[in-house]
C-alpha cells in the first residue's frame, strides 16, 4: 500500500488508513461515473430532436422502488463507509505500552520539544524506529496543529489542555512536522521534522547528551556550527536570510548595524547585543516589530548561542 | 394583511421597475424591489470576495511569499472568506432570489411582513457598513474566528463581530417573514404539496436561519465581551475553554451550510422539469428531504472537531450520524437525474447550470465520506482537500445553482432576454475554470499541502501553479457572464410573459411583474410540474 497516495506511507498505520482512502475513492469513483453516467446519457438520449417541437414525454410522477432502492443502497454503502473508518481510527487513538513519550509545546511560532529525561530541542523530534511514539501535546500561546502527513495523523494543539496522539514509525526517516490550525502571520513557518532513527544510532545520540556528531564537534568551525543551531532551532521560520522580511528582522547585515528600538533610543548591533537578543529578545525590541519572540535560555546552550551570534557575524 | 392592501403605483410597462428616484427603492415595501437590492449588493460582494480570491492565487504562484507579506496574505483570506460566506452565499439566494420569487411562487402580492423585509435590508446594510469600518485593522484571524487568536489579535475583531451579529440578525428577519408568508399567504388551492419545490426548499431554509442563527450572534457577543470586558468565556487562564468557541461556532456554521445549499436545491428543482418537459420525479421525496436536511443538520457539527481533543466517543456519533446526510441529499440527485428519463431536454444557459449543478455537486458530495470517516478526517482535516470539497459544494453547488436561478429568472426580473450565446461561451468558461481551479487542490491536500498557508513547500508548486491558471480562466468566464447580464440590461429584446414555457404562477405575471405581481389573485387546481404529455 506504500506510496498509494503519492507520497510515502512511514508506517503500518498509515497504510490502514490508505486501505480506508482508497475504498471509498473507489465508492466514489463508481457512483460518480454511474450517476453522472446516466445523467450524460439521458440529456443526449432524450435532447429535443426536431428544433421548435418537444418530444411526446410520459406522465411520470415518481416509483415507490426505485425511492425505496436509493434510500436503502446509500444508506447501507454509508455505514460500511462509517464502520471502516471508525474502526482504524480507533485503533489509532488506542494507548499502547511501552510509548516513547515527547513532550511537544507549540507557540507562535515553533514547536519545543522536551524529552522525559530532560532534553530540549526545537522544531526537531528524534525518536527510535520501531517502538511506539506518544507526543504530548500543549500550546503556550493560541491554537496550533501537529499534522505528521506520512503517518496520516493530526491532533490539535490546545491552550489549557493537553493532546495526545499515537505513531508507530516503521521505518527511519526525517518525516514533515506541519502546524495546520491558522495562528497568525507566521502560521505558515510554523514547521518542524520528525527524525526516526534506526534504534543503534538513537542510542548513540542520548549518549551524546542529545547532540549529534559527538566527535566532530570540535573540529566544527564556529560559524558553521552555529548555522546548524539556528537552522535547527526555527529561527528562519521568523527571520529571513534573504529577500522579504517576516516576521522578525532580516539576519543578513544585522551585526555591526545600528538598530533603532521600540523605546526611541538605538543600539549598535554587537556581539553582547545578538546575545542578549537570543536570551532574553524582549529586553531591546527592534522598532516596528511585534514583541513576540520567546527566550532560548533554557533551550539553547551558552556554546550554541555563541556559535549562533558567530554565524549572524558571517552574514553581511 | 397588510401586504394585500398595498399595491402602489400600477404597473405600466416597466411593471414594479417603472418608478424612479432613489426614495422609490430606498423606502420600498415591494419584495422584488427589497429582492433585487439584495442582489445587487451580494452580487457586488460576491466580486469583490472573487477579487480576493485572485489575490490569493496570484501570491501562490511562488512558494515563497512574493508580492504580499504573510499578513497581508492572512488578510486576504479572512476577508476571502468572510465576504463570501456572510455577505453573499448565505443572502444572495434566500434574500436575493427568494425575495423576488417567493410571493410570484405563492401567487401572493407582497411578503407576510413588506416593513419588516425592509428594515432586514437595511440591517444588513447597516451590518456590512460596520464590516467595512472594521477594515481600519483589518483582520486575519480566518473566517472561522478560532478563539484565542481571535481574542488577543491586535485586528478589528469586536467591530466586525457587531458587524455580523447585525447581518445575523437581518437573516433572522427574513427567515421569520418567510415562514410566515409561506404558512399564510398560499394562493387559494395551493396546497403544501402543489407548492413548487422552491418554496420547500426556502422554508427549510428559513427554519435553520430563525434557530440557529440566534447561536452564532450569541457567540459573537461572548467574543465581544471577551474582547472589551476581559471576561474569559474561551480563555483557559479564566476558567474557559477555546474549543467552547467551535462548539458554538458550528453549532451555527453547520447547519448553515444548509441554508446555503438548499435555496440552491430548490432552483435546480424547478430548472430540470421546466427544460426536460417532464414532471419532476419524486416530488414528496424531494420536499421532505429538504427538511430532513435541515434537520440533520443540527447534529453534525462536531465533524469539523474530530482533532480538537473530543472524545473519541463523541467523534463515533458526529461521525455516525455526519453520514446520514448524505441519504437524503444523494436522494435528490437520483430525482433529478429520473426526471430527465424520456425528457424533451433543451440546452439554454439555466438548463447548463443546472446540469453543471448536478456534476460538481457530485464531486462534492462524494468527497465528503472521506471527511466523515474519522481515519481518513484526521489525514485530510485542515488541508487543501477541505479547500477542495468546499468550493466543490459550495461554488460549483450553491454559485452555478444561483447562476442557473439569474439566468432562469432573468427575463422575469428585468423584462429583457438575454444574449443566450453569450451566456454559453460564459458557462464553458466557468465549467473549465473552475474545475482547474479546484480539482488540483483535492491532490495537494491529499499529498498534505495545509490550508491558510501562505508560504508552501516547493513540492507543491506545480498544482498551485495549475489552480491559479485555471482561477484565471474561470475569472474571465464570471466577467463574460457580468457583461451579458449588463448588455441584457440595457439591450435585451423584450422579454414574453413566459418564455420557457413554465407552469409555476411567477410566469402569469408579467415581464417584470407589476407591483401587485398579480391582477387577480390567481386560483390554484394543480401542482406546478404537469409537464408530461400522456400518450394517448
Amino acid at each position: 500500500m506504500d506510496n498509494v497516495l503519492a507520497f510515502g506511507a512511514a508506517s503500518g498505520q498509515a497504510a490502514r488508513v490508505d486501505a480506508v482512502f482508497l475504498l471509498i475513492l473507489v465508492v466514489g469513483v463508481f457512483f460518480f461515473f454511474l450517476t453522472q453516467g446516466i445523467m450524460i446519457y439521458f440529456a443526449v438520449k432524450y435532447r429535443r430532436r426536431v428544433p421548435g417541437r418537444d418530444n411526446e414525454t410520459p406522465d411520470i410522477h415518481g416509483n415507490p422502488m426505485l425511492e425505496f432502492l436509493w434510500i436503502l443502497i446509500p444508506s447501507l454503502v454509508v455505514v460500511a463507509i462509517f464502520y471502516y473508518g471508525w474502526r482504524v481510527y480507533t485503533d489509532q487513538r488506542t494507548s499502547v505500552a511501552g510509548a516513547t513519550e515527547v513532550h511537544v509545546n507549540a507557540r507562535q511560532w515553533m514547536y519545543e520539544v522536551k524529552y522525559p529525561d530532560g532534553r530540549t530541542a526545537i522544531n526537531e523530534i528524534r525518536v527510535p524506529a520501531g517502538k511506539p511514539v506518544k507526543f504530548i501535546l500543549s500550546a503556550a500561546d493560541v491554537l496550533h496543529g501537529f499534522y505528521l502527513p506520512d503517518f496520516r495523523v493530526k491532533m490539535d494543539m490546545i491552550p489549557g489542555r493537553v493532546t495526545t496522539l499515537w505513531v508507530q514509525p516503521d521505518r527511519p526517516g526525517s518525516y514533515q512536522i506541519y502546524c495546520t490550525v491558522y495562528c497568525g502571520t507566521g502560521h505558515s513557518n510554523m514547521l518542524a521534522r520528525l527524525i526516526v532513527m534506526p534504534p543503534g544510532e538513537y542510542a548513540e545520540w542520548v549518549e551524546h547528551g542529545g547532540r549529534e556528531g559527538g566527535e566532530a564537534e570540535g573540529k566544527e568551525p564556529l560559524h558553521e556550527r552555529g548555522e546548524r543551531v539556528v537552522k535547527g532551532a526555527g529561527c528562519l521560520n521568523c527571520h529571513a536570510v534573504e529577500g522579504k522580511e517576516k516576521i522578525g528582522p532580516n539576519f543578513r547585515g544585522v551585526y555591526g548595524s545600528t538598530v533603532p528600538l521600540a523605546d526611541g533610543t538605538s543600539v549598535k548591533a554587537d556581539e553582547e547585543y545578538l546575545r542578549e537578543s537570543i536570551v532574553d529578545p524582549g529586553a531591546k525590541v527592534v522598532k516596528g516589530y511585534p514583541n513576540v519572540m520567546p527566550t532560548f535560555k533554557t533551550s539553547m546552550p551558552p556554546d550554541d548561542v555563541r556559535a549562533a551570534v558567530e554565524y549572524l557575524k558571517t552574514l553581511k | 394583511m397588510e401586504a394585500i392592501g398595498r399595491p402602489e403605483a400600477g404597473g405600466n410597462g416597466g411593471g414594479y421597475l417603472a418608478e424612479r428616484g432613489w426614495r422609490s427603492w430606498a423606502f420600498t415595501l415591494d419584495h422584488k424591489r427589497i429582492g433585487a437590492m439584495y442582489l445587487w449588493t451580494t452580487i457586488f460582494f460576491f466580486l469583490v470576495g472573487g477579487v480576493f480570491a485572485l489575490l490569493l492565487r496570484l501570491e501562490l504562484l511562488s512558494p515563497q511569499t512574493r508580492y504580499f507579506s504573510n499578513h497581508a496574505y492572512n488578510v486576504f483570506f479572512t476577508l476571502h472568506g468572510s465576504m463570501m460566506i456572510f455577505l453573499f452565499i448565505i443572502p444572495a439566494i434566500p434574500s436575493g432570489l427568494g425575495n423576488f420569487f417567493i410571493p410570484l411562487h405563492l401567487g401572493a402580492r407582497d411578503v407576510a411582513f413588506p416593513r419588516l423585509n425592509l428594515a432586514s435590508y437595511w440591517v444588513f446594510v447597516a451590518g456590512f457598513l460596520v464590516i467595512i469600518g472594521s477594515l481600519v485593522a483589518p483582520m486575519d484571524t480566518g473566517w472561522t474566528f478560532y478563539t484565542p487568536y481571535s481574542a488577543k489579535s491586535a485586528a478589528a475583531v469586536t467591530t466586525l463581530s457587531l458587524g455580523l451579529f447585525l447581518i445575523g440578525l437581518s437573516s433572522i428577519l427574513t427567515g421569520l417573514n418567510f415562514i410566515v408568508t409561506i404558512h399564510k399567504l398560499r394562493a387559494p388551492g395551493m396546497t403544501w404539496h402543489r407548492m413548487p419545490l422552491f418554496l420547500w426548499s426556502m422554508y427549510a431554509t428559513s427554519i435553520i436561519q430563525v434557530i440557529a442563527t440566534p447561536v452564532v450572534g450569541v457567540t459573537f457577543l461572548l467574543l465581544a465581551a471577551e474582547r472589551l470586558l476581559g471576561v474569559g468565556f474561551y480563555d483557559p487562564a479564566k476558567g474557559g475553554d477555546p474549543v467552547l468557541f467551535q462548539h458554538f461556532f458550528w453549532f451555527y456554521s453547520h447547519p448553515v451550510v444548509y441554508v446555503m445549499i438548499l435555496p440552491a436545491m430548490g432552483i435546480i428543482s424547478e430548472v430540470i422539469p421546466v427544460f426536460s418537459r417532464k414532471p419532476i420525479f419524486g416530488y414528496k421525496a424531494i420536499a421532505y428531504s429538504s427538511l430532513a436536511i435541515a434537520f440533520l443538520g443540527f447534529l453534525v457539527w462536531g465533524h469539523h472537531m474530530f482533532t480538537s481533543g473530543m472524545s473519541p466517543l463523541a467523534n463515533a456519533i458526529f461521525s455516525f450520524l455526519t453520514f446520514f446526510v448524505a441519504v437524503p441529499t444523494a436522494v435528490k440527485v437520483f430525482n433529478w437525474i429520473a426526471t430527465l428519463y424520456k425528457g424533451s431536454i433543451t440546452f439554454e444557459s439555466p438548463m447548463l447550470y443546472a446540469l453543471t449543478f448536478i456534476f460538481l455537486f457530485a464531486v462534492g458530495g462524494l468527497t465528503g465520506p472521506f471527511l466523515g470517516a474519522l481515519a481518513t478526517n484526521v489525514q485530510l482535516h485542515d488541508t487543501y482537500f477541505v479547500v477542495a470539497h468546499f468550493h466543490y459544494t459550495m461554488m460549483g453547488g450553491t454559485v452555478m445553482g444561483f447562476f442557473a436561478g439569474l439566468h432562469y429568472w432573468f427575463p422575469k426580473m428585468t423584462g429583457k432576454m438575454l444574449n443566450e450565446k453569450v451566456a454559453r461561451l460564459a458557462w464553458a468558461l466557468v465549467f473549465v475554470g473552475f474545475n482547474v481551479t479546484f480539482f488540483t487542490m483535492f491532490i495537494a491536500g491529499t499529498r498534505g499541502m495545509p490550508r491558510r498557508y501562505a508560504e508552501y513547500l516547493p513540492k507543491f508548486h506545480t498544482e498551485n501553479v495549475i489552480s491559479t491558471i485555471g482561477s484565471v480562466v474561470l475569472a474571465v468566464g464570471i466577467l463574460v457572464m457580468c457583461w451579458n447580464f449588463f448588455q441584457g440590461l440595457r439591450k435585451g429584446g423584450p422579454a414574453p410573459a413566459n418564455p420557457w414555457r413554465a407552469l409555476s404562477l411567477e410566469w402569469k405575471a408579467a415581464s417584470p411583474p407589476d407591483t401587485e405581481n398579480f391582477h387577480e389573485i390567481p386560483i390554484v387546481t394543480e401542482w406546478p410540474y404537469g409537464y408530461g404529455t400522456p400518450k394517448a
